[in-house]
C-alpha cells in the first residue's frame, strides 16, 4: 500500500495524516496501533520494536476507528465505564462523569446506547479518550458525523492532551483547530502492488 | 500488575454476564434448544423405556454439544462487528486473559444452565438414578472444555461468510473426545463400574484446554483484526 515511509512523532506533537480516500490513512493508523503487522520495516516506541515484545506497547494507545465500539444493550455510562476500567483501576465515578459532561452526554447517561444517534455514539467513543491516560491517541476520522460544537470539544481535548505531553495522530479531511505537523501520505503511496504487499488488506 | 489483571478479568466477566442478561432471550433459546433436541429422541426412537434408558446419556451429551456449538458464534462476533475487538486487543491486559474471561462468561451463561437442567431431562429419558451424579460431574468437567475449544472456532470464523455452518465443521470434530469420555463415564456408572478413569480424562482435557485454547483463540483474534 505504501513504502519508503519514515517518520517519528515526539511528545506533545500532533500529526495529521492527509490523503485521498483509499490512500492508506486508516491502514497506517492500524499499523501504528500494532493491529496490523508491517510487511517490511519496523515500528518503534522509545526505540524499541513494538512487535518484538508484546507487553511493551500494550495499553499505551487510545484507538478511535470507524466503528464506535458501543454495546447497544448497555447504557451510555456503562459503556464508558467499562472501557475506563479496562485500562486502569479508576474507582471514582468522577472521571467517567467528567468525560460524559465534556462531550455533553451526561443528560442521557442512563439511556441504553441503542437510542443514540450516530454523532452521539461517536461522542461516546471519543469520551473514552478523556477517562484514562494513554500517551498515544490514534484517531481515524474522529470528526465524522460530529456537529461543530463537538468538533470544538474534540480539538480542546487534543490540545489538552498535547500539553500533557501526549502524542496524537489524526487521519482527517477537516482541519481541527490544533497546532500540528502534517504528513501527506499520498506522497508515499506506491501503486506497484506486489501480491505480498497487498495481502490482508 | 497481577492484582489489576484479576480485576480486569472479573470486570470483563461481569460485563459479559450483564450483556447476556440484557439479551436474555439468547441464553433462554440455547436452553430451550437443548430441551427440544432431547425431546425429539423419544418421538423418533419410540417411547420404550428400555431403549431410552440405554441411550439417555448419549442423547443428553449430543444435545449439549449441539447447544454449546449453536451459542458459540456470538462469542466474538458482536465485538468484531462493533469494533470492540480492536480495543480489546489494544487493552493493557494480555488478549489471552481477555479471551479466557469471555470464555468463562460464555460457560456461565450457556454451559451452566445446561448442567442445571440436565437432571430433569435425564429423568425424562428414564435414566437410572445411579447415573445422575456422574452425568452432572461429567458435564461440569466437559462443558467448560466445549466452551474453550469452541472459542478457537469462534475466533477463526470471524469475517467468514456462512460462519455458522463453518463453525460446526471446525468445532464438532474437536468435540468428539469429550463426547466419547462423557458418555462412557455415565455408561460406566450405570453398569456399576468405576467412572473415575473417564472423569480423570475429562479433567485432563479441561486442564489442557484451559492452558492451550485461550492462547490459540487469541492468535486467531489477532489474525481477524488484521
Amino acid at each position: 500500500m505504501f513504502s519508503d515511509l519514515d517518520f517519528s512523532i515526539n511528545e506533545g506533537e500532533v500529526l495529521y495524516l492527509k490523503g485521498p480516500n483509499g490512500s492508506g490513512k486508516s491502514t497506517l493508523l492500524r499499523l501504528m496501533a500494532g493491529l496490523l503487522l508491517p510487511v517490511n520495516g519496523t515500528l518503534t516506541w522509545n526505540n524499541k520494536d513494538i512487535h518484538h515484545d508484546e507487553g511493551l506497547f500494550r495499553g499505551l494507545t487510545h484507538y478511535v476507528g470507524h466503528q464506535d465500539a458501543v454495546k447497544t444493550a448497555l447504557t451510555v455510562e456503562e459503556n464508558l465505564r467499562f472501557w475506563a476500567e479496562m485500562n486502569s483501576n479508576i474507582k471514582e465515578k468522577s472521571t467517567v462523569q467528567k468525560a460524559l459532561q465534556e462531550f455533553s452526554l451526561d443528560s442521557f447517561s442512563t439511556l441504553p446506547a441503542r437510542f443514540l444517534s450516530a454523532g452521539q455514539r461517536k461522542r461516546l467513543n471519543l469520551a473514552r479518550l478523556c477517562t484514562t491516560w494513554a500517551p498515544l491517541w490514534l484517531l481515524d476520522e474522529p470528526s465524522n458525523s460530529l456537529d461543530s460544537d463537538s468538533v470544538n470539544v474534540l480539538s480542546a481535548a487534543i490540545s489538552t492532551h498535547q500539553k500533557k505531553g501526549g502524542i496524537v495522530a489524526i487521519a482527517t479531511h477537516e482541519n481541527l483547530d490544533v497546532h500540528s505537523n502534517s504528513l501527506d501520505i499520498s506522497m508515499f503511496t506506491n501503486f506497484k502492488i506486489k501480491s505480498r504487499d497487498y495481502d490482508g488488506w | 500488575m497481577a492484582g489489576k489483571s484479576i480485576q480486569v478479568f472479573f470486570k470483563l466477566i461481569q460485563r459479559e454476564i450483564l450483556l447476556a442478561i440484557r439479551h436474555g432471550s439468547d441464553s433462554c433459546m440455547i436452553v430451550l434448544f437443548f430441551v427440544i433436541v432431547v425431546v425429539l429422541f423419544p418421538l423418533s426412537v419410540g417411547p420404550e423405556p428400555g431403549i431410552l434408558t440405554r441411550i439417555s446419556a448419549g442423547i443428553i451429551w449430543v444435545s449439549a454439544l449441539l447447544s454449546v456449538m449453536l451459542s458459540m458464534d456470538r462469542l466474538f462476533q458482536s465485538d468484531y462487528e462493533d469494533g470492540s475487538l480492536d480495543l480489546l486487543i489494544l487493552a493493557s491486559e494480555p488478549l489471552e486473559l481477555i479471551v479466557l474471561a469471555k470464555t468463562v462468561a460464555h460457560w456461565l451463561t450457556t454451559g451452566f444452565p445446561l448442567i442445571v437442567i440436565s437432571p430433569v431431562l435425564a429423568l425424562f429419558l428414564n435414566m437410572d438414578t445411579s447415573g445422575y451424579s456422574t452425568l452432572l460431574i461429567a458435564l461440569a468437567l466437559g462443558t467448560p472444555t466445549l466452551s474453550l475449544v469452541g472459542a478457537i472456532g469462534a475466533a477463526l470464523i470471524l469475517g467468514a461468510r456462512r460462519s455458522g455452518v463453518l463453525l460446526s465443521l471446525l468445532v464438532l470434530p474437536l468435540f468428539i473426545p469429550i463426547l466419547i469420555f462423557g458418555v462412557s463415564a455415565v455408561d460406566a456408572s450405570l453398569t456399576n463400574l468405576s467412572s473415575k478413569p473417564q472423569l480423570l480424562i475429562l479433567g485432563g482435557l479441561f486442564l489442557a484446554g484451559l492452558v492451550l485454547c485461550p492462547w490459540a483463540s487469541a492468535a486467531a483474534l489477532r489474525q481477524a483484526a488484521e
